[in-house]
């Protein structure tokens, strides 16, 4: 191997490519790692991607990352055999001219530079009507006003007494420390009793948001919504689904909302089909829920609630969220139309195990739902049986 | 010792490693970085720490964390009561000697300075995803250089590098800063004849055929889809129990009787009891 200097710095670039978060550290380490190993036993092929391996990946889903590279770099069969084979990507062609953020992308596209928009203080009248236009029926000119609208928005989500103790005035636990340090201070005299409380910490927000066909109009203007809700809330996770279910957290944390939505819809399996959502919940609940539910979480679920699958399997996988979660609010679109009544099968199933059921339809249910979440109980509540 | 010769050393302690995990902790002891263990619960990382501070000869010191975990129960703490009761006597010395080692609380990282002056401890700092992050921030302080500062008495620092060993069961991401002071590993659940090698040691008791219907056997189990998928040490824990039983084959009755000790949730033992363990007992190797 006299040509390592070479392949590290070459091998971690290529691991760069394919998205790996390195630093210049991470090749020094190698090529020292290279260096202790060389001594003890013959660098073969094995230890070259053992020491790789070893001094590269960070987490877990870099692994399949690295077997990859490594084969592609150094030649030869893939080190460990690939445990799921990735789905084939769908065919976003006809997708990207139609729906949803493609609109976002190709405007993105089309002017890369983002112009400066000037707030227009239009008549009052006409804010107001805009406040109550369903997405739904929005034109694209008011859409882009609408989602100029949403960057004030915040979601301040409720608060939670985490373990950690902080100064407090007058109730809680005895701050022996500052006690004693009083004391020592007044010749041993304790004149006063300092005290400490639980630390408030904001709730984790966790979203997981309907993409399916059924959703289609309000999918692109509420992931603008949720660029937003990322972007001011520091602790939210996103997922979307339809038949299946996609993370997008790390996609909405870029800044600049266009090319946010790009990346995240180039990351979605399955934009406007079909609508799954006892599997998508299932796949939460297996893969996700232990990681981003742990500390007592929100989660919002958007969805019109019309599923394909198996209500009673959907109720099951509603009851194991609510178990998990501090409070569930469940968000419908089709709510804000006058006398809509959940009989979407999967919708009424779902129901007994929701918290807060709120429209999501337009500007005002937006505001609506950020007094609400501002309103939580601290505590978790008994939940109310929802009548279907 | 190199990578090979390390791996003999640590299955003579009963520990058995595949040659990823070998190259990981070779790495680690002689690039002095702490190693960044995470992987689901039971595959062994608790014991590897273990196993490591058998084979140097050297004292084990566990950090357990948990939500909430701070400085004082961490590194160390002064002894109030004692504080407040030597303030009241009168016949004491001025006060500033209230900050002294006399009155100083050791935690487990402090511990493992102090235990650093002979030679390097193995410090296990277990269960790091259920500290808060305010915690990881100081861990990469401490991580950094080996030392503590108390401000009533300065700085202490470690003689020899402690062996770190953190390990994490996912239930939330660790801070990448945090992880690239490490070397990380992932643990995954061994391959089959590692895992036969495993229950062979600690169960020899179990006949040879039976120990491996028994391993094939949880490792079909994995591939489902459960709540909680069964770890090594509950592998071991069945195969003591299927020992005990000591059928002459791995047969339904014998594994639906025991499954309590493979699952941990009522869901899952109720979605595998009776036809899904017939069919996966009957699934050709």
């Amino acid at each position: 191997m006299t040509t390592a200097y070479h392949d590290v710095v070459g091998f971690v670039r290529a691991l760069r490519a394919r998205g790996v978060g390195l630093g210049i550290e991470h090749g020094e380490r190698f090529a020292h790692a290279l260096a202790l190993v060389a001594p003890t036993e013959p660098l073969d092929r094995r230890a070259l991607y053992l020491a790789a391996r070893a001094t590269l990946v960070t987490r877990r889903e870099d692994l399949a990352v690295l077997d990859d590279a490594f084969a592609a770099h150094f030649g030869g069969p893939r080190a460990t055999p690939q445990a799921t084979p990735l789905a084939p990507r769908h065919d976003r062609g006809a997708f990207f001219k139609t729906a949803l953020v493609s609109y976002m992308a190709e405007r993105a596209a089309a002017d890369a530079e983002e112009v400066a928009v000037p707030e227009h203080h239009k008549a009052a009248s006409a804010h107001e009507l805009l406040q109550r236009k369903d997405f739904a029926t929005c034109t694209p000119a008011e859409l882009d006003e609408i989602a100029r609208a949403m960057r004030e928005l915040r979601l301040d989500v409720t608060l939670r007494a985490s373990r950690r103790l902080v100064r407090a005035r007058r109730k809680g636990r005895l701050d022996l420390p500052r006690i004693v340090r009083d004391a020592a201070r007044r010749g041993g005299l304790a004149l006063t009793l300092a005290r400490r409380q639980r630390k408030l910490r904001r709730r984790p927000l966790v979203v997981l948001a309907d993409i399916s066909g059924s959703m289609e109009l309000y999918s692109r203007i509420l992931l603008q919504f949720l660029h937003g809700v990322t972007q001011r809330h520091v602790r939210t996770e996103t997922f979307v689904f339809g038949t299946r279910l996609t993370r997008i957290t790390s996609e909405l944390q870029i800044r600049r909302v266009d090319a946010a939505l790009d990346r995240a819809s180039r990351a979605i399996v399955d934009f406007a089909g079909g609508t799954r959502i006892a599997d998508s919940l299932h796949t939460f609940e297996r893969r996700f829920a232990r990681r981003v539910l742990g500390r007592g979480a929100v989660v919002l679920v958007i969805s019109d609630g019309w599923e394909t699958g198996d209500p009673v399997a959907l109720a099951a996988e509603m009851k194991q969220l609510a178990a998990r979660a501090h409070r569930v609010v469940w968000l419908n679109p089709l709510l804000g139309q006058r006398g809509y009544t959940p009989v979407a099968r999967g919708m009424a199933a779902a129901l007994a195990y929701v918290d807060d059921f709120l429209p999501i339809h337009d500007l005002r249910s937006l505001h609506a739902l950020a007094d609400h979440l501002a309103r939580i109980p601290r505590r978790k509540s008994q939940r109310h049986v929802h009548e279907a | 010792m190199n990578r090979e010769a390390l791996a003999a050393q640590l299955a003579a302690h009963g520990y058995l490693v595949d040659d990823a995990l070998a190259m990981s902790v070779f790495l680690a002891l002689r690039m002095e970085r702490p190693l960044f263990l995470e992987g689901a619960p039971g595959v062994g990382k608790t014991l590897l720490a273990k196993v490591l501070a058998e084979l140097f000869a050297t004292p084990l010191i566990r950090l357990q964390c948990y939500e909430g975990l701070d400085l004082a129960q961490a590194a160390y703490e002064w002894n109030y009561p004692r504080q407040l009761l030597a303030l009241q006597d009168r016949t004491r010395a001025p006060a500033d000697d209230l900050y002294s080692e006399a009155f100083l609380l050791r935690r487990p990282l402090l511990q493992a300075i102090d235990a650093a002056a002979e030679r390097a401890p193995v410090l296990l700092i277990d269960e790091i995803d259920r500290a808060d992050e305010e915690f990881e921030s100081f861990l990469l302080e401490l991580l950094a250089d080996f030392q503590i500062t108390i401000p009533e008495l300065g700085t202490l620092k470690a003689r020899h590098k402690p062996i770190v060993v953190l390990t994490s069961n996912r239930t939330r991401d660790v801070h990448d800063a945090l992880k690239r002071r490490c070397l990380y590993h992932w643990i995954d659940y061994p391959a089959f004849e590692l895992e036969v090698e495993i229950v062979r040691r600690k169960v020899p008791a179990l006949a040879d055929h039976v120990r491996r219907s028994v391993v094939a056997f949880v490792q079909r189990l994995r591939k489902e889809d459960l709540a909680k998928l069964p770890g090594v040490a509950e592998t071991v824990d069945w195969a003591e129990a299927i020992a005990h039983v000591a059928p002459a084959a791995l047969d339904a009755p014998t594994v639906d009787a025991t499954l309590g000790l493979l699952l941990k949730y009522h869901d899952d033992i109720e979605r595998v009891r009776g036809a899904k363990v017939a069919a996966l007992l009957a699934e050709p190797a």
